[in-house]
């Protein structure tokens, strides 16, 4: 934090960037440098091929989900602020309680556990409407599960895993009764990559 | 009295090993070395009662030169390349430093030890503890096999513990040279320029025996570009220079082991690529046979070794002390490095893995052999020592090799809360994981790495090109842009084949292409990649239909019988399914490294699903995106297209290229691997699926100038063979070529000029006839177009 990288002066905003996403300069540089590396034409944005490009995600099951997530609704390009928005929410947690946006003043930084949650949620709930219905769950069911497995057997397991979490028996899952149902988990460091510098 | 013949202790030995296979109880719970080390104690009593005396010892020379290489060589060229480098940093670390800090704290402490008086009476300086420690201090790569072969343990820890195993020979070989050169100076002449040889000698050992062995890699890669014609002595050739580069090191004073180590791992990708698959084939069932019987060997003789009256000397504080010690330190030194490791390390390694790597510090025959030589005129205990050594030895293969897989549940069990997970946490969990390889790969933490970046395109333009033979590299660079050489021609009859044929076929037709290919592709193709197109290329002649998976009828009875099925679920039952058939992503994979089994990635069949669904999906919706668009009507031939498409790896252009040569890349840094590994990625990515349908039906190419999004779903990654689609995912199948973006927007033009389907992704091409429902789409669409 706060070294001074005469590179950071490439990367337009760097500092908000930095204070928002609380990445370092070293790790804004290289996450820079990654996105120019994507982005082959050198537009300054990165749109669907571009993340096509990197050939491990069709490798993925829910690769193109995660392609998806850094594009924001309605948009086709992603920029390096978006680009970096979206990598903030898994940098490891911060442990100094100062960062956690206790205070009112700060907003809830993307790498705190409710953050990381809503990402995962928003994987699911594509519509963004803020429950996860029976047909969407399905649809990520289909892409982890392997292709043995037949459309009766994926109801039953969206039917059984709505009945587990659906407390308000509202036939979908909403946020809290996902964030509920993961209480156990250790989402901090399950969903947490260090970063490169 | 009658003697014992070498030939009946091999004959015992085979039949022994072969009784010990059948029964798999016991192996599973005593790992086969510790066994055969039992089995080695009763055939030297059986030994020393007939001939009072130990008429067969290992001997340093015998355990050396004639059963440690093809052990090392087996090692070497199964090793997982990429895995290997991607964690070379750790490896090296524990493999110096720890092997370093291993021989210093247990020589030091057992001195110390002796000068407090522990242990009596001894004749033995510090240099000799030294050298002692030195000695025993080194993870032996032979019992380390042996012992993780019963335990899976996950591939990070397993590369780890072994590829130390392998490189800290380097600094055995020079800590025991350096430390027995300077016993014989005596203490008084050690000063600091002896010292500064010594580490100077380590980067000449270390670097020198890499290099050797390097070099012979090298040759051999060579060698068998060149044996064409003479392919019946190929493996000959790779184990002989596989054996050569073991004894030039050993003649320069160099690290052998070393050097055979990087000989196979070097050589590995090419003579794979180069040789016959039956050359191949039988490289590797050697290399099996050889190092299964060297080591089944060794620990025979490391029991029948220990049955020698002559050898034994006790010393109760100096056994119980070094074998304190070198668990101690060895966990010491673990727990240390690692914890410096994890803070330069994107995947920390766990707390579990650390002591499952403490405990995995076995000590083997090379710790026995090399107290063998040394010499007794310098080393009064030298007896002592070996005893100690053949103690530690035993205490580690077989007390150790018997508790390792009951610690390794213990511990996994004791800190996975047993609570029972809800479904939505199992997805949930999984969902993380994939997530976290994803944003790893779009981040660049692992993938992008420089320096392999630059190692591979070095690697592809330098050393694939005199090393790798040229219709081999042909066929690599062929393969992936085999999909742009459609034929038209070609294309066309092959559908008037399939048409000739009925229209059931195409509803059977899972390897529909095979066809294609047949007319497509010249003979040396298949001359050169038989072992990758292994279930393509036998059947030249007409596509038997039990060549083809008979995947539509059993997908009928597996629908029905799931029909059933489902009615009988349970709650236990569905949680089971989910286990089961959750995809286990790409960190899950685990490498077997096994002395019985080849590897056969399992994995590989989870990728290429994933992969062709993805594309699929990919396919789809740029199809919905695509609806609409003004068709065209020129009748060009894209050809010209495809001419920039012959792109040299690794350049591009374009996107479309980009993408080719990151797959590419990843053909490449994958086929590095093992030969394991190897056939699997080979085979996906370079089995040439061919969906002529698109072709044919989409007359009208225009070449996609604008910048749309690229749905790349390169045909020739598809490998329908593998996978068994359910009805559902029949029903979603594009099987057609339109993948191509320049085709792609063509082809939903036409159809939607024609059709009058609903912009459903599922009608990806055509509007299915009324007759069939799954099939591969394309044919029928290129009938009616034309």
């Amino acid at each position: 934090m706060g070294s001074s990288s005469s590179s950071t002066e490439r990367i337009p905003d760097a500092q908000e960037l930095m204070q928002e996403t609380g990445f370092s300069a070293a790790h804004l540089v290289r996450l820079y440098e990654r996105f120019e590396f994507l982005d082959k034409d050198d537009r300054g944005e990165l749109r669907l091929d571009d993340f096509e490009a990197v050939s491990e995600l069709a490798m993925n099951p829910i690769g193109d989900r995660i392609i998806g997530a850094f594009f924001s609704p309605g948009r086709e390009t992603v920029d390096f602020p978006s680009f970096v928005r979206i990598l903030a929410h898994f940098r490891p947690t911060d442990t100094n309680r100062t960062r956690n946006g206790r205070n009112g003043a700060q907003p809830e930084p993307a790498n705190s556990r409710t953050s990381k949650l809503k990402f995962a949620f928003q994987l699911y709930d594509q519509d963004r409407d803020g429950k996860v219905s029976r047909e969407e769950l399905l649809q990520v069911l289909r892409m982890m599960l392997e292709m043995q497995v037949t459309e009766e057997q994926l109801q039953s397991i969206a039917e059984r895993a709505i009945q587990e979490a659906d407390l308000d028996r509202d036939d979908a899952i909403s946020f809290d009764e996902f964030k509920k149902s993961l209480e156990k988990v250790d989402i901090e460091h399950k969903m947490s990559v260090r970063f490169l510098e | 009295m009658f003697q014992i013949s070498t030939k009946r202790i091999h004959l015992v030995v085979f039949f022994l090993l072969s009784v010990i296979e059948a029964n798999h109880h016991v192996t599973n719970i005593i790992p086969e070395s510790a066994l055969l080390i039992c089995f080695g104690f009763i055939l030297g009593g059986i030994i020393w009662g007939a001939d009072k005396a130990q008429t067969f010892t290992l001997t340093p020379t015998v355990f050396f030169f004639y059963l440690l290489p093809q052990v090392i060589l087996d090692a070497g060229y199964s090793m997982p390349n990429k895995l290997f480098f991607s964690n070379m940093g750790a490896i090296l670390v524990y493999a110096v430093i720890g092997t370093c800090w291993n021989a210093a704290s247990l020589g030091l402490s057992l001195w110390g030890c002796h000068m407090g008086g522990a242990m009596g009476d001894l004749d033995i300086g510090l240099l000799q503890y030294l050298l002692f420690g030195s000695l025993i201090a080194a993870v032996d790569p032979v019992a380390v096999i042996a012992v993780f072969e019963q335990v899976h343990v996950n591939e990070v820890l397993f590369i780890m513990v072994f590829g130390e195993s392998l490189l800290n020979d380097g600094v055995t070989v020079v800590l025991f040279n350096v430390f027995d050169a300077f016993v014989s100076l005596g203490g008084a002449k050690i000063n600091a320029v002896e010292i500064i040889k010594g580490i100077i000698s380590f980067f000449v050992v270390a670097f020198g025996g890499s290099l050797v062995g390097f070099v012979f890699g090298l040759l051999i890669s060579l060698l068998t570009r060149c044996t064409k014609n003479i392919q019946i002595i190929e493996p000959g050739f790779v184990f002989v220079l596989g054996y050569l580069a073991y004894l030039t090191a050993e003649m320069l004073s160099l690290s052998a082991i070393l050097s055979i180590v990087f000989c196979g791992m070097c050589c590995q990708k090419y003579i794979n690529s180069n040789m016959d698959e039956n050359s191949v084939n039988t490289v590797r069932y050697a290399m099996k046979v050889f190092a299964n019987g060297s080591e089944t060997i060794i620990f025979v003789f490391l029991g029948i070794s220990a049955i020698d009256k002559t050898l034994w000397v006790w010393n109760t504080g100096f056994i119980l002390l070094t074998l304190l010690f070198v668990i101690v330190y060895r966990f010491i030194g673990v727990f240390f490095l690692t914890w410096i490791l994890n803070k330069f390390r994107l995947v920390p390694l766990e707390v579990i893995d650390q002591v499952i790597m403490s405990y995995g510090g076995l000590r083997g025959a090379v710790a026995y052999g090399l107290a063998m030589m040394l010499d007794e005129n310098k080393i009064k205990e030298k007896n002592l020592m070996v005893c100690t050594t053949l103690i530690v030895v035993y205490f580690t293969v077989i007390i150790q090799g018997i508790t390792m897989k009951p610690l390794v549940t213990w511990l996994k069990v004791r800190r996975a809360a047993v609570s029972e997970l809800t479904l939505i946490e199992k997805v949930q969990n999984k969902v993380f994981d994939h997530m976290l390889v994803a944003i790893e790969d779009i981040s660049g933490q692992i993938g992008h790495n420089y320096m392999r970046d630059k190692w591979n395109y070095f690697e592809e333009k330098w050393m694939s090109r005199v090393l790798m033979k040229p219709s081999a590299r042909k066929n690599r660079d062929r393969l992936f842009k085999v999909f742009h050489q459609l034929n038209l021609k070609d294309a066309m009859s092959y559908v008037a084949e399939g048409e000739h044929q009925g229209s059931l076929e195409f509803v059977r037709n899972k390897n529909a292409f095979i066809d294609f290919k047949k007319k497509n592709i010249d003979d040396d193709y298949y001359e050169v990649m038989p072992d990758i197109m292994a279930d393509m290329s036998d059947d030249h002649s007409e596509m038997s239909s039990d060549r083809r998976d008979p995947v539509p009828s059993v997908s009928l009875e597996m629908h029905e019988q799931n029909m059933k099925a489902v009615r009988e679920s349970e709650d236990i039952n569905t949680h089971h399914l989910l286990q089961q058939h959750l995809y286990r992503g790409r960190k899950q994979h685990r490498h077997r490294y096994s002395r019985s089994h080849f590897d056969v990635n399992k994995d590989e069949g989870e990728v290429q699903e994933v992969f062709q669904r993805t594309m699929r999906s990919r396919l789809e919706s740029f199809k919905s995106a695509k609806m609409g668009v003004a068709p065209p009507k020129t009748l060009s031939k894209h050809p010209k297209k495809e001419q920039q498409q012959k792109t040299s790896n690794g350049k591009s252009l374009d996107k479309t290229r980009s993408y080719y040569s990151g797959d590419e890349d990843f053909e490449f840094s994958e086929g590095d691997s093992a030969s394991g590994f190897d056939p699997s990625y080979n085979a996906m990515s370079v089995r040439v699926t061919y969906r002529a349908g698109a072709g044919i039906e989409n007359l009208g190419f225009m070449p996609d100038l604008d910048h749309a999004p690229s749905v790349q779903l390169p045909p020739w990654l598809e490998d329908s063979s593998s996978v068994v689609p359910s009805q559902r995912a029949q029903v979603h199948l594009p099987w057609s070529h339109s993948s191509l973006r320049r085709l792609a927007p063509l082809q939903t033009s036409t159809r939607s000029t024609d059709s009058d389907d609903p912009p459903n992704a599922q009608q990806i091409d055509l509007p299915p006839p009324p007759t069939e429902t799954t099939h591969p789409g394309g044919h029928r669409g290129t009938q009616e177009n034309i």
